[in-house]
């Protein structure tokens, strides 16, 4: 579906009328990232992060097909495979250091583009499969960064897998079996590592298809834009290609500049020292942190040190995996009609200084000794994530009163600065 | 539909029996049901194969010979890739583990139903902490034992006392104490 007046693929050359009429692969890539897409002229750089997540997960699944090459999934040998890359293989410090970076890269992106999501309302009708969808990928992200992070076999790999696994082991009647069932033993064995490194290089390619599914969702609508006002006529919009190719492009250089600092300037600060110790099954980190992007949800996990009906342990994982479903209700959780932060004065107030907050707060916990202060802190800012999302915003989207809307992004582009110069 | 030209196609009223089944109703049935039955069926193995393997399995049981630890020693073995516990304890830290009110506990057990008769002066505990599986310390020689004497995980400060039971910090649970026999008088056999 398009505007109608969206512009008709046209082939230039014979050759391209002959594809044309057998596999339209041209006109399908023109009418979705094309000059046949439009979308609304007012999209500020916030609307950059949907395509540098796209590219990101390329850089991924490239560098980590490489590194497949040259890795070897078996406990006796998988972390001397990660140091043979580094030292022996061309280039393989370049493609290790990428990819891990790229992770961290991904999760920066996908983050930024689901707060944009928060802040615009993205996820509200006629949306919300798009939202969805997105959700959805996110918690493949976390599946396969998880895994990905196992593989090295270094210290913090084991520990976290023994961790993260041994959430599943909360569970009630079914929990112990269904871990040793996920790690094929009754640790974190050579079984375990070789069935995640299978599914680490299956699950890109399902983010891949449910990314197709994201971006198909998002052209029956059309792009949001910052007003949150619908897209009225031709006036509101311009082509995606040239004008936000142009601009997506622009915000990509920027983006790769911080990349190629962190690939080669500063490689392991995003990582753990521990990880660079081989696995050890009879001895422990002092301190089992997960990469930095899970943090929050580590904060909410280890937030609950206190029975209540059910074991702290199972509330703990319950809570973790909560915090992200609650992101599937959230097109029905938010009543407003107004989409827009920028006229949604209560809910802006919410946004900058309840929800930012408590998640800047619980990205710092997460990666905090679970020690006082900090367990009460969490305690404080896991209740806060959860009123937001579960009272507070049904709440002021109800009662708020929303600032008057411009009548078009046109007027709210045009008219907007002749109504100041006035 | 019957007017139409052409060859007609009966229609199922048409095809049923008088009570109301066609013939091919019954094999839609069967072959719907033999395709849904076979496809259950290949789910077994496709779910199976990720539980443990047989060589996995088998060394689920391990042999530990503790003739040799001395009252107030303990050993680190290994029990299906985990770390086992063995430790002899001195009259005092039985004394100790006794002296507490059981029904205090976080977790109650007293240390005879945590040990086997005959050997109450051998604890033999899995060396994980129940909160979120780190190695505690404690099984070596001058390591932390913690404020009970026992266990110190240094993870997030959980302490067990002298019959593994947890007595302060986070962890939920005592050590667990896994199935294990004693096959003579200095050799057990766990799992």
């Amino acid at each position: 579906m398009s505007f109608a007046w969206a512009r008709q693929y046209e082939p230039q050359n014979a050759f391209m009328k002959w594809m044309d009429e057998r596999l339209p692969l041209p006109r399908l890539v023109y009418n979705a990232v094309g000059a046949g897409y439009p979308v609304p002229r007012n999209l500020n750089y916030m609307w950059n992060f949907g395509v540098l997540a796209g590219f990101f997960l390329v850089v991924q699944i490239i560098t980590g097909v490489i590194l497949a090459m040259h890795y070897a999934a078996n406990q006796t040998v998988a972390f001397a495979t990660v140091e043979h890359i580094m030292r022996n293989v061309n280039w393989g410090w370049l493609m290790r250091y990428a990819h891990a970076n790229g992770a961290s890269f991904f999760f920066i992106v996908v983050y930024l583009h689901i707060f944009r999501g928060f802040f615009y309302s993205s996820y509200k009708a006629p949306r919300e499969m798009i939202w969805l969808l997105g959700v959805v990928i996110f918690l493949l992200m976390m599946a396969t960064a998880f895994m990905g992070y196992v593989l090295p076999w270094g210290q913090m790999s084991f520990w976290g897998a023994q961790v993260i696994t041994g959430l599943f082991g909360a569970i009630p009647l079914v929990g112990e079996n269904l871990q040793i069932w996920i790690l094929g033993g009754y640790a974190p064995d050579n079984a375990a590592l070789n069935r995640f490194f299978s599914l680490h290089f299956l699950l890109p390619f399902v983010i891949a298809a449910v990314v197709i599914l994201h971006v198909w969702a998002l052209h029956i609508p059309g792009s949001s834009n910052p007003t949150g006002v619908e897209v009225k006529s031709e006036s509101d919009t311009v082509p995606f290609h040239p004008y936000y190719t142009a601009k997506d492009g622009f915000g990509l250089g920027v983006v790769l500049i911080f990349f190629a600092i962190m690939v080669f300037f500063a490689p392991n600060a995003l990582g753990h020292p521990d990880n660079y110790i081989e696995a050890n099954p009879l001895s422990t980190p002092a301190l089992i942190v997960p990469e930095w992007y899970f943090y929050p949800f580590y904060a909410i996990l280890r937030a609950f040190t206190f029975d209540f009906i059910l074991p702290a342990k199972l509330w703990g994982v319950l809570a973790m995996f909560a915090s992200i479903l609650v992101w599937f209700f959230l097109p029905w959780l938010d009543k407003g009609a107004v989409r827009s932060g920028h006229y949604r004065p209560l809910f802006r107030k919410f946004f900058w200084f309840g929800l930012i907050p408590c998640m800047a707060a619980l990205f710092y916990l997460g990666g905090a000794h679970a020690e006082e202060p900090y367990i009460m802190l969490s305690q404080f800012a896991t209740a806060y994530y959860f009123l937001h999302f579960l009272v507070i915003l049904p709440i002021i989207s109800s009662i708020e009163k929303p600032e008057p809307l411009p009548y078009s992004i046109t007027d709210a582009v045009l008219g907007g600065k002749a109504a100041t110069e006035a | 539909m019957a007017e139409t030209t052409g060859t007609v196609t009966p229609d199922a009223a048409s095809m049923a029996g008088e009570d109301g089944f066609r013939r091919r109703d019954f094999i839609h049935i069967a072959a719907v049901s033999a395709a849904g039955v076979g496809g259950v069926v290949t789910l077994l193995p496709l779910v199976s194969q990720m539980s443990p393997s047989r060589d996995v399995l088998a060394a689920s049981t391990t042999e530990v010979d503790v003739s040799a630890i001395e009252p107030g020693q303990a050993i680190k073995a290994e029990f299906r890739k985990q770390p086992l516990f063995v430790r002899r304890l001195t009259p005092t830290e039985i004394d100790e583990a006794n002296a507490v009110d059981v029904a205090s506990l976080r977790d109650p057990a007293s240390l005879i139903e945590r040990t086997k008769d005959g050997h109450h002066d051998m604890l033999v505990t899995m060396g994980i902490c129940t909160h979120l599986g780190c190695v505690p310390l404690g099984a070596a020689e001058g390591e932390n034992k913690g404020d009970y004497g026992g266990y110190f995980c240094p993870c997030h400060g959980s302490h067990y006392d002298t019959a593994g039971r947890i007595r302060k910090g986070p962890a939920p649970a005592n050590l667990v104490v896994p199935d294990y026999e004693f096959t003579s008088d200095s050799v057990i056999r766990v799992g």
